[in-house]
């Protein structure tokens, strides 16, 4: 797919949930059977050769679709953020893909965030998203798009929502810099930590994960991915 | 023992009933659209309506190890609204979906000229997106119902063994047989077909192409009645693979001609807490 110049542009993107788009790719290419990998090639193709919005569907749209059921469910991501990619979709193209998508085309549109759009202009979405108790889209809107572009108030909220919800924290990135120094979060995971003892239900280990990287005196903000193993000591 | 229950209204249930079903051996079902109790006025209803079948009850359903599909239409009842009745020009960008497997539930409810338009075109929409229908017949005039239901059917571009004919009786049956169709049964508490009159209609026709379903809905309904009916099956004498043959594989054959059927559940990555259905404190 050589005439898909745009495919590394997701490097500067490089969380361990966010593969650059080479690479989801080059894994599509070795997972995926003969007939599935010539479905996606083709509409590859298709999108880069005609992309926009055309009339009430598109056929990139289309393709986008029956993703899962061509290339497996396990695969559908992938393949869904690759589409996006190859038919260019902009913010107005992304938000109609989401809006008129499955929970699982959500969820593309949302790891699609980080590699295609390089403003705020798509953080209705992420909103949309965190507002939802789907876990599936709660974690994926917390990627790096988030990381990036997410205001204060509405991020806290989100890692608070992660520990209701059972999202593992690990999911949102760059979680060590954001939560570097943020006494404001500090106090709301205090105060969920105490509502939880005083019900006499388990404070999620997470919870006291968060906590410690809260400190001023925390280990020092490093990118994200850096974070995975650290902060466990409570 | 494996259940796929083909006709259920899991919008109007409870988790506590997702957890009866899996404790059953429900592992698989379908939702249809269908008439919400409280009549819908605008096409933006069933939009928001449509997406919770693709979004929300998967989700719940795959928390409790059930797999989800849905079937998508404009129902008999709402079809006679013309402030409902454009939702068919929203159709179409629906059922390329990868979990809708048929288009459903179409038929008569009244037997109108707007019911006539409604289910002619969506048989043609089943045709056109190769999926195959489900098709409820009237509770009231049933028999004139389903001769009126099979002759649209026939007069259509899908093929009869693409269609499931469904809310089938003793007196129904062999009309519905001799066409070619798939035989649905719903089982109820009070109405429709109960389990031992079910048992008896299998004695008489065979367990080929027939499916039961509990249509389980915000009325008074069981969505355990196909475990009910199963062990009522047994009960009589019917073997484990009748049973299995009636409760699993036919829904499977039938949805199956979609080539969407994804049984494999993914449960979402919930650590701690059960899950977000709980709600935490929100």
């Amino acid at each position: 797919m050589n005439h898909h110049p745009h495919a590394s542009h997701g490097s500067t993107a490089n969380h361990p949930a966010e593969p650059t788009l080479a690479a989801l790719h080059a894994r599509l290419n070795t997972s995926l059977a003969p007939p599935a990998r010539a479905w996606l090639d083709q509409a590859l193709d298709e999108a880069a050769d005609h992309p926009g919005t055309h009339g009430p569907i598109s056929v990139w749209e289309l393709r986008i679709a029956e993703a899962a059921r061509r290339c497996g469910p396990e695969h559908a991501d992938a393949a869904r953020v690759l589409l996006l990619h190859a038919a260019h979709a902009d913010p107005d193209a992304l938000a109609r893909v989401y809006r008129q998508g499955t929970a699982a085309e959500r969820r593309a549109v949302l790891h699609a965030l980080p590699h295609l759009v390089p403003g705020p202009d798509a953080l209705p979405l992420v909103e949309d998203a965190l507002r939802t108790n789907d876990t599936r889209l709660v974690a994926a809107a917390l990627g790096p798009y988030a990381a990036r572009h997410l205001d204060a108030h509405t991020w806290r909220h989100a890692v608070l929502k992660c520990l209701f919800t059972g999202v593992p924290v690990d999911v949102v990135a760059d979680l060590a810099p954001r939560a570097h120094a943020d006494a404001e979060l500090a106090r709301m995971l205090g105060d969920y930590a105490r509502e939880r003892t005083a019900a006499d239900r388990p404070v999620p280990e997470d919870l006291h994960r968060v906590l410690a990287l809260t400190e001023p005196t925390a280990a020092p903000a490093g990118p994200c991915g850096t974070d995975r193993t650290s902060g466990k000591e409570s | 023992m494996r259940i796929f229950d083909p006709h259920i209204h899991m919008t109007s249930r409870t988790t506590d009933d997702y957890e009866a079903m899996h404790t059953a051996g429900v592992r698989a079902l379908v939702e249809p659209s269908f008439w919400l109790g409280q009549p819908r006025t605008s096409v933006a209803s069933f939009l928001d309506y449509f997406d919770s079948l693709l979004g929300w009850e998967p989700f719940r359903a795959a928390q409790y190890g059930i797999a989800h599909h849905c079937a998508l239409a404009l129902n008999p009842k709402e079809a006679n609204d013309p402030r409902c009745v454009p939702v068919l020009d929203e159709l179409p960008r629906y059922l390329v979906k990868d979990q809708v497997v048929a288009v459903g539930e179409i038929g008569y409810d009244s037997m109108t000229p707007a019911e006539d338009t409604a289910l002619a075109a969506q048989l043609q929409l089943a045709a056109d997106h190769e999926l195959p229908a489900l098709v409820h017949t009237p509770h009231r005039d049933k028999q004139a119902g389903l001769r009126r239901t099979l002759d649209v059917v026939r007069e259509s571009a899908l093929s009869p063994d693409r269609v499931l004919v469904d809310h089938l009786n003793e007196n129904t049956v062999k009309e519905a047989k001799d066409s070619g169709c798939w035989l649905g049964f719903s089982v109820y508490p009070d109405t429709k077909m109960d389990e031992e009159r079910m048992v008896a209609v299998l004695a008489e026709y065979g367990p080929e192409r027939v499916l039961v379903n509990s249509a389980a809905d915000w009325g008074r309904s069981d969505p355990l009645k196909t475990r009910r009916v199963a062990d009522a099956l047994l009960a009589a004498g019917f073997t484990e693979d009748d049973v299995d043959q009636v409760l699993w594989r036919n829904p499977v054959a039938f949805y199956g001609l979609s080539g969407r059927l994804s049984l494999a559940v993914t449960t979402p990555d919930v650590t701690h807490e059960g899950n977000s259905i709980l709600r935490g404190g929100e």
